[in-house]
């Protein structure tokens, strides 16, 4: 027997109602291990302007790189507010395999909901610096010139480890994924 | 991928593109550049779990979160959540939201001019069983009107977000009410051409979950992503 997965539809403009009880911005309490880290960044339209009813949603491996961890969670959940502004704190990733078994360089799968999304923007933050990206497949398949959209640039505030933007339409348009 | 096996693309037709015009709020919101296939690593074939903790059984009775009953017609809306394999996604986290009778949502940015309910925030969870079954009771919500086009309303509709086994099979959709006279007007429920397809967005009333005296009853069943190959890739 086949079936057909049911037709995405946008969360629309409400979506704060159904969404928001659960917000995980700090995925790496007390007793996480791993190097700490915090992503924030902010997410803008095509006219420059910023959103601010997006929900992003991250998932990520723990510090050895593995998802089925009893001690870390590997989710979270953040709203933008009205600036389009989002940031996460958490850890950073061990390496986790790809394509043919070859390591994949530490990153965040992120999944972007907003009114206007009929389904899901799929992306991923990497980490600037790290030597991995340069053999990593996924960003290997990505025209030279657009991969810097995924990787996440130290931030400028004492708080702010990591800056990472979703610019969803122009020169610096992010990637994302069909997945 | 040693026992992980990647999820199918969709059946032409039934998935909506970024840009759809009709839907004006997509054409600053849609990627202009051309998607990078992504092959479907660990972190796609992997995903998060819910628990008990999180989600209370009383959380999937939108009626009985406040002092009073809400002013409605009093549903229940049931079904399962299975694969395109028509295995079912056990102890999966569905979420839910939806206006409330009257067509309005206690939200700041609802300028709609319909009363708010008191008694009705249209918020609710549950975690299907291992059978993959979910319900909930909740009131009819209204038909509201918003500014997409010239006297654009949209038809009474309940938002659902479910996750499944993995970051792949992440869906939120839309249900809708058999014979809304609003359907064909409707840009997002008319924003895949496969017509079946839309038809799967609407619910069926059904006499058999209804509950005399109290509350109608609706089905929606919800498919999420399966893995293996479709059966056109298959054929070709």
């Amino acid at each position: 027997m086949s079936l057909h997965a049911t037709t995405s539809q946008t969360v629309g403009p409400y979506l704060h109602i159904g969404m928001t009880w659960l917000i995980i911005d700090n995925l790496a309490p007390k007793g996480v291990a791993g190097e700490r880290i915090s992503i924030a960044g902010r997410v803008i339209d095509g006219d420059g302007k910023p959103v601010s009813d997006a929900l992003l949603e991250i998932w990520q491996a723990d510090a050895e790189g593995n998802y089925d961890s009893r001690s870390f969670r590997g989710f979270g959940r953040a709203a933008t507010d009205a600036k389009g502004a989002f940031s996460f704190k958490t850890i950073k990733p061990g390496r986790v395999t790809g394509p043919g078994g070859k390591l994949q360089a530490p990153h965040i799968g992120v999944n972007v909901f907003m009114r206007g999304l009929l389904k899901q923007l799929v992306t991923r933050i990497y980490f600037p610096g790290d030597p991995a990206n340069a053999d990593d497949p996924v960003l290997a398949l990505v025209p030279a010139a657009r991969r810097g959209t995924l990787i996440a640039r130290k931030g400028a505030g004492k708080s702010v480890s990591l800056e990472w933007n979703v610019i969803l339409q122009g020169h610096d348009e992010t990637v994302f994924f069909d997945c | 991928m040693v026992g992980l096996s990647s999820y199918r693309r969709p059946l032409p037709g039934t998935q909506p593109d970024y840009l759809f015009p009709p839907y004006a709020s997509t054409v600053k919101r849609a990627p202009t550049r051309p998607l990078v296939m992504l092959p479907q690593t660990l972190t796609e074939l992997t995903g998060p779990v819910f628990g008990r903790d999180e989600v209370k059984p009383g959380d999937a009775d939108l009626t009985k979160q406040h002092k009073g009953d809400p002013i409605g017609e009093r549903i229940i809306v049931s079904g399962r959540v299975l694969d395109e394999n028509a295995r079912p996604a056990p102890h999966t986290l569905v979420e839910i939201w939806q206006a409330n009778s009257a067509g309005r949502y206690p939200h700041r940015t609802d300028q709609h001019d319909a009363p708010t309910d008191p008694n009705f925030t249209g918020c609710g969870r549950v975690l299907t069983d291992k059978h993959g079954s979910y319900r909930f009771v909740s009131i009819k919500p209204g038909a509201y009107p918003w500014r997409n086009h010239p006297n654009a309303w949209r038809p009474a509709h309940i938002h659902f977000s479910l996750f499944g086994p993995a970051f792949a099979t992440r869906l939120v959709t839309q249900m809708y009410f058999p014979g809304d006279p609003l359907l064909p007007y409707d840009p997002m429920f008319n924003c895949v051409p496969d017509e079946g397809a839309r038809n799967r967005l609407i619910s069926v009333f059904d006499l058999d979950t209804t509950i005399p005296e109290i509350a109608l009853g609706y089905r929606f069943d919800i498919v999420l992503r399966g893995t293996g190959e479709t059966p056109m890739e298959r054929r070709s």
